[in-house]
């Protein structure tokens, strides 16, 4: 019955304490959700129970920001601002632009 | 009619299992502790998160738990404490 | 190299004794997998790809979010240790930052918006811990963007149920005396540590006092550090 995000109590290696800078895009990830909430557009504990959502496998994969990036796409497709379709659409865009493969 | 929860009551944290966003973690529930802090009345998160209002407010209480009691391999002195901010949904008087 | 779609190691038989079907030994760790590399790299992607869609959509605009950055970058502890050290110079401040945290630091221009800030006071007797186990709640608004560390699986799992363990892996080893209080943050309420004042800094102004007061120490899982 435990949520992917309950951890607490259980059992676990030790404490990374690197600093760690935050990438750009973290950076990015982070003000997009800030002003989401500014505008009203993100409500917090929305936003934590689509990560919360997220499944165990996931949960455990992605990293802090990634889990917001999953979360935030779900929801603006529940909520009618985008379609999987545009985003999907954008992400091989973007990949092509970056010189990725498609795939 | 149940009377409110109030400081220093000893409460006891539901052993229930919805699903959904919950913001009282597994650790404490079925455990026994102490009103430490009566906070005010805020919205439910669990209902916020649905993207309704979170209407009726819910009262939040501070409870204070004996680490010896949540854990039973907990490695310290008895005086060790755990401080955890509840909904009043969540508790019951002991 | 065999392409490894799978859960690392539950598919190797690992009592054999030759290897040469694996390019590397049971007990080294494994490399990232490949499917991991993509799922990053997706998600990276993804965030471009999001942020993009929003300002075409007109959500906001490229502008907003450089702005947004900026402000996110301007607050750094040195906020919540400017509040300790006027705590720790003003008696009467330090009351009202104990009663109401949220009104106290309003006398600095800080503004909790929607939460609460409720500050709590290590003496030689308790020592207080800050955690969320549920997901990353943080003082934001005086202390920036938390640590990774505080983020953490090992961290959110940990602080809870080994406090002074997890307080050793940084240094801090406090005697049984001292009660360790850790305070899980699962609603609105915030919490900043006010550690104690160190020793020997009786002659030190308010912005000397601040320099000492480290992130850590605010957060709990540190002391403040002593005058040189």
């Amino acid at each position: 019955m435990r949520g992917s995000h309950d951890l607490g109590g259980l059992t676990a290696g030790p404490i990374d304490k690197e600093p760690h800078d935050m990438t750009f895009w973290e950076k990015q990830i982070d003000a997009m959700n800030t002003l989401l909430a500014q505008k009203g557009l993100r409500r917090t504990d929305e936003n934590r129970r689509y990560v919360e959502m997220l499944s165990h496998d996931a949960y455990n994969t992605l990293t802090y920001y990634e889990r917001w990036t999953a979360a935030l796409a779900r929801q603006m497709i529940d909520k009618g601002v985008l379609t999987q379709d545009e985003i999907d659409a954008k992400v091989a865009a973007i990949r092509e632009r970056l010189g990725e493969d498609a795939g | 009619m149940v009377k409110a929860i109030s400081l220093g009551d000893r409460v006891r944290v539901r052993e229930d299992f919805p699903l959904g966003h919950i913001r009282t973690p597994l650790y404490v529930r079925g455990k026994e502790g102490v009103v430490t802090r009566v906070f005010g009345s805020f919205p439910n998160p669990e209902v916020l998160a649905l993207g309704r209002d979170g209407l009726p407010k819910k009262t939040l209480y501070e409870v204070r738990f004996q680490q010896s009691e949540l854990w039973p391999d907990y490695n310290g002195p008895e005086t060790d404490t755990l401080l955890i901010d509840i909904y009043e949904h969540w508790l019951a008087k002991v | 190299m065999h392409d490894q779609d799978h859960d690392h190691g539950h598919h190797h038989d690992h009592d054999h004794d030759h290897h040469q079907d694996h390019d590397h030994v049971a007990v080294q760790p494994h490399p990232p997998a490949a499917k991991d590399e993509k799922i990053h790299s997706y998600h990276q992607v993804l965030g471009l790809a999001l942020k993009e869609l929003l300002i075409e959509k007109g959500v906001f605009t490229a502008d907003e979010i450089r702005k947004a950055i900026e402000w996110r970058d301007s607050i750094t502890p040195a906020m919540g240790a400017q509040i300790v050290a006027r705590a720790w110079t003003d008696p009467a401040y330090k009351d009202r930052l104990l009663k109401n945290g949220t009104e106290a630091i309003k006398e600095f221009g800080h503004d909790m918006g929607a939460l609460h800030l409720v500050v709590v006071e290590n003496t030689p007797q308790v020592h207080n811990m800050i955690v969320c186990t549920l997901c990353s709640c943080y003082p934001r608004a005086i202390l920036g963007l938390p640590p990774p560390w505080y983020k953490s699986r090992e961290y959110r799992s940990r602080a809870v149920r080994e406090p002074r363990k997890v307080l050793k892996e940084f240094g801090t080893v406090l005697p049984e005396s001292v009660d360790v209080r850790v305070h899980d943050s699962t609603a609105d309420m915030r919490y900043l540590v006010l550690p104690m004042r160190p020793k020997g800094t009786e002659k030190l102004s308010e912005d000397e006092l601040a320099k000492l007061v480290t992130r850590d120490s605010m957060v709990g899982v540190s002391l403040p550090e002593s005058p040189h």
